[in-house]
């Protein structure tokens, strides 16, 4: 008895095969109403009983020729793998479709369990197969299943082990392709058979020589015997001859007879043409006029559900950050240069806290999408788009990977797959960074905000979305009217029926994206934040231009100076240590600093109401508070005013005139300043080159980068806008936001791009051709908004 | 009109492209032409000669749904114009 047992999962795209996988594994591979969800294959493991079973979930097929990727990824792992048992996943709510790739399953002859998957469906629909009937037609175990229920999965399991122990209880029926043919078959099969078994291709005889008459030519290659496949090739001229047709499209014929038999057999009713509930929404969401229309209120919705909900969770995880920035510094004295703490609070709490704060927009996107991808929309969205892709050269298939391309750029690479190989495939991979990905969105929400008044923030980030899409558009025409220049693939698409989507799939996917999302913080991004902060911080400077410690000391004796003669002038020093005196100064100081947020967030232009009434609200407070004791609430605005606030203004600008010594004085100072002459002209220092560089590594980088050289690790993001605030115009912001929107994408973007594109051309073409698109037009927009902005 | 003319009118309204089947009509798949590959994914989609196809659904100009078997399927422009069908009586 064998005790490692390996079953693959094979069928027609959207059948359910990735369902059963998870449920079969506990995995939670990402399963989607579309076909192409799943594009590699995926092992897992489980047990029954003694024995272990290894699962392969394979990317779903129609057919199993050579023309497309996935078709020969499922084929290779059958035909050539060390698979014990094929399980054929099939929708019972459209059995004579599905039982095509049966019974070129049945053709190989590895033993098969069918699961009749969807059974729920088929049920629903009134024409629930013959499950005994069909397994006794087809020589197979039949089981019925419902996937995401899990039923009959155990069941599933037992067949196919007992169908691996006892593998000579699988009788294939052998199909029929009419007389002539099944001869040829027999002769070459024969003739195959009596090769050396080192001489022998891999595979089952009598499918080698289907293969060799249907001339495909990765089995041809395998043949090594010339004149096997000359005698295979004339058996197949006579064959066209005879029947005035192609070897293929013979055998399909043969085929769809064999199941037409099967399903007489097998169904009380034939599926109807006839209008179902998807029907019906199809007729409103893919409508010639509305399609287009419903299409962009269904991406709108999508990214202000994320906004809108995202926003307030970013918020309390930034004040979650701040306060751990705070407590973790708090075990240092005061004005400490412990190396220690600055690794801790500037480079792990401020790069990785400053990453980690992004996340709940990354992962509603993820929701949004995956509600969309769980509906049956997506491939409607293929249908809708496909006119207006074929315009920039591209087509509506090209659309899924470019939506999954806004959560994160390589999934969307990886989903390109199920685009025929060409040059639209190509063009699609090419200028898929420029859908704006999730860690781009950590670089919008730091430098919108920061530069940009509240009523626009949305505006903006629109804005940069579309610019992304607008530069798609016009170097996926560019590319195709030059490099790429070629045929465009006419689409083809199954329509899944639409389904509710579930709350528990879309929350699923979300976690897994998440766990992904905080082990890349966690690893890469933590890894990267600690490299570039140790180049921020070495070498040390040992002595500084100025004697900081001294000027620190006269200006705390000038403080003490100033705050003496206030108090001098009142009744009593006492006043000073009194509780509510100390109050009180508090309260002032929380509304003036209320203020100056206020400020921030409202609009830039002076005359803006939002400023005056921020003003006013401010005086107003300010009032009130005076009116409980006048006296003692003058005398602490003026230890604020005379003592106070301009003390802590100069231990401020002392302390970062140290820093940005020390900086300068680093690697990533030279670095960045080598870098300098390059960006001046777009508007960037050598703070901004170091950050764009560690987004090379991973584009979250950057924000976690800036935190570094600003050095404002325990006071977290809002802080950090406000030091780009004053270092930085509005103008180098757009610009920044258009480079950080067009650059080079990140390091894991051009290795899928590599292995995608098939080479090392594509990816370096990818990285800088989009690089220098960045450049000139980071580049016109400084330059051109420079001559009339002032 | 003679006989054989108002015949091989007959027949030219059989055969016809799919591009030119109206919404909601039921017709016969026949054939595509030219293009191996093509033919073959059809084929495996369901799209086999004599097969009723309903066409569902149609962007002018551009790609429309069509029912086969138990199943809808979206095919693009290039694609219409090639595919060949047959009136259902
Ligand atoms: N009603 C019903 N839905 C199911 C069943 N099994 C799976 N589904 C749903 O069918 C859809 C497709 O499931 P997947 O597991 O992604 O299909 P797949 O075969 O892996 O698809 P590809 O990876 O694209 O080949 C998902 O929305 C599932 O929730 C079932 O038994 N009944
Ligand atoms: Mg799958």
């Amino acid at each position: 008895m064998k005790l490692r047992v390996r079953i693959a999962l094979a069928g027609n795209p959207n059948s359910g095969k990735t369902t059963l996988f998870n449920a079969m594994t506990g995995a939670r591979q990402r399963v989607g109403n579309y076909p192409g969800v799943t594009v590699e294959r995926r092992e897992g493991l489980c047990r029954l009983d003694d024995v272990e079973i290894e699962v392969v979930d394979l990317p779903g097929t129609y057919s199993l020729t050579a023309y497309s990727l996935e078709e020969r990824i499922a084929r290779d792992a059958i035909v050539g793998g060390d698979i014990d048992v094929v399980v054929d996943v099939v929708d019972a709510s459209n059995l004579d479709r599905n039982l095509y790739l049966t019974t070129q399953l049945l053709e190989i002859g590895k033993p098969m369990v069918l699961a009749l998957n969807m059974s729920d469906m088929a049920r629903a629909q009134g024409i629930e197969p013959d499950a005994a009937r069909l397994s006794e037609l087809l020589g197979a175990p039949v089981v019925e299943t419902v996937g995401h229920r899990g039923e009959g999965v155990q069941k599933l399991l037992c067949e196919a082990v007992r169908l691996a122990q006892s593998p000579e209880a699988f009788r294939p029926p052998r199909i029929h392709y009419g007389q002539e043919f099944d001869a040829a078959l027999e002769t070459l099969s024969a003739r195959l058979e009596a090769l050396p078994s080192e001489a022998r291709p891999p595979y089952p005889a009598r499918w080698t020589a289907l293969k060799l008459l249907e001339e495909d030519e990765l089995v041809a290659g395998r043949v090594a015997d010339r004149g096997l496949r000359e005698d295979a090739r004339r058996l197949a001229e006579r064959l066209i001859a005879h029947a005035g047709d192609r070897v293929e499209a013979l055998a399909a014929d043969a085929r769809y007879g064999f199941i037409s038999g099967v399903c007489q057999k097998t169904l009380r009713q034939t599926p109807q043409l006839r209008h179902t509930v998807s029907d019906r929404i199809d007729a409103v969401v893919t409508h010639g006029l509305l399609g287009i229309p419903i299409f962009l209120l269904m991406m709108w919705m999508v990214f202000r559900f994320t906004f809108a909900l995202g926003e307030p969770l970013m918020g309390g995880l930034e004040w979650l950050f701040e306060r751990l920035g705070e407590t973790v510094s708090g075990w240092w004295p005061e004005g400490s240069d412990s190396l220690l703490r600055s690794l801790l609070v500037d480079g792990v709490i401020g790069g990785v806290g400053g990453v980690i704060t992004f996340v709940p927009n990354i992962l509603l996107l993820f929701f949004a999408i995956s509600l969309l991808e769980d509906s049956g929309y997506m491939a409607r969205a293929a249908f809708v788009t496909d006119h207006l892709m074929r315009r920039i050269g591209l087509q509506g298939r090209s659309f899924i990977p470019m939506l999954l391309g806004f959560g994160c750029t390589v999934p969307g690479i990886l989903a390109t797959r199920t685009l025929e190989q060409g040059k639209t495939r190509l063009a699609t991979i090419l200028v898929l960074p420029l859908m704006s990905c999730g860690a781009r969105l950590t670089i919008y929400m730091l430098l919108i905000p920061a530069f940009f008044p509240k009523h626009l923030y949305t505006r903006v980030l629109w804005l940069v979305y579309v610019a992304g899409i607008v530069a798609a558009i016009a170097l996926a025409r560019l590319l195709r009217s030059t490099l790429l220049r070629g045929e465009n693939e006419p689409l083809v698409i199954e329509l899944p029926p639409y389904r509710w989507p579930t709350l528990r799939g879309a929350l699923v996917r979300m976690w897994n994206q998440a766990w992904l999302y905080l082990r890349k913080a966690g690893t890469i991004i933590l890894g990267i934040s600690i490299v570039l902060w140790a180049l921020t911080t070495f070498p040390r400077k040992a002595s500084f231009d100025r004697d900081y410690a001294a000027e620190a000391e006269a200006v705390r004796a000038r403080y003490e100076a100033a705050a003496s003669a206030v108090f001098a002038d009142a009744r009593s020093e006492d006043v000073r240590s009194d509780e509510n005196f100390q109050e009180r100064v508090h309260r002032i100081q929380k509304i003036r600093a209320q203020y100056d947020e206020d400020v921030i967030a409202a609009p830039l232009d002076e005359g803006h109401g939002d400023r005056v009434s921020a003003r006013l609200a401010r005086d107003a407070r300010l009032a009130a508070l005076r009116k409980g004791d006048p006296e003692q609430f003058d005398l602490a605005a003026r230890y604020l005013d005379e003592a106070r606030e301009p003390f802590e203004e100069t231990m401020a600008a002392l302390a970062l005139a140290r820093r940005t010594e020390q900086i300068t004085h680093s690697w990533a100072g030279r670095i960045g300043r080598v870098l300098e002459p390059a960006l001046r002209p777009l508007g960037f220092d050598w703070r901004i080159g170091t950050a764009l560089i560690g987004a090379f590594a991973a584009k979250e980088v950057f924000v976690a980068q800036l935190g570094i050289v600003f050095s404002i690790g325990e006071e977290s993001v809002a802080t950090l806008r406000e030091r780009l605030r004053t270092e930085y115009s509005v103008l180098t912001a757009i610009s920044l936001l258009l480079f950080c929107l067009l650059s080079a994408p990140c390091m894991a973007t051009i290795a899928a791009t590599r292995q995608e594109a098939g080479g090392w051309r594509w990816a370096a073409l990818q990285f800088f051709g989009l690089t220098a698109v960045a450049y000139l037009v980071s580049l016109g927009v400084y330059q051109i908004g420079g001559m009339w902005w002032r | 009109m003679n006989g054989a003319s108002s015949n091989r009118m007959e027949e030219g309204r059989r055969l016809r492209h799919l591009s030119d089947v109206r919404v909601g009509e039921i017709v016969r798949f026949m054939g595509v032409e030219h293009g191996c590959a093509l033919r073959m994914r059809l084929v495996a989609m369901g799209l086999t000669p004599g097969v009723p196809v309903r066409v569902m659904q149609r962007v002018p100009g551009g790609p429309c749904i069509v029912a086969v078997r138990g199943t809808r399927v979206a095919l693009g422009r290039g694609m219409l114009d090639r595919i060949i069908v047959e009136n259902a009586e």
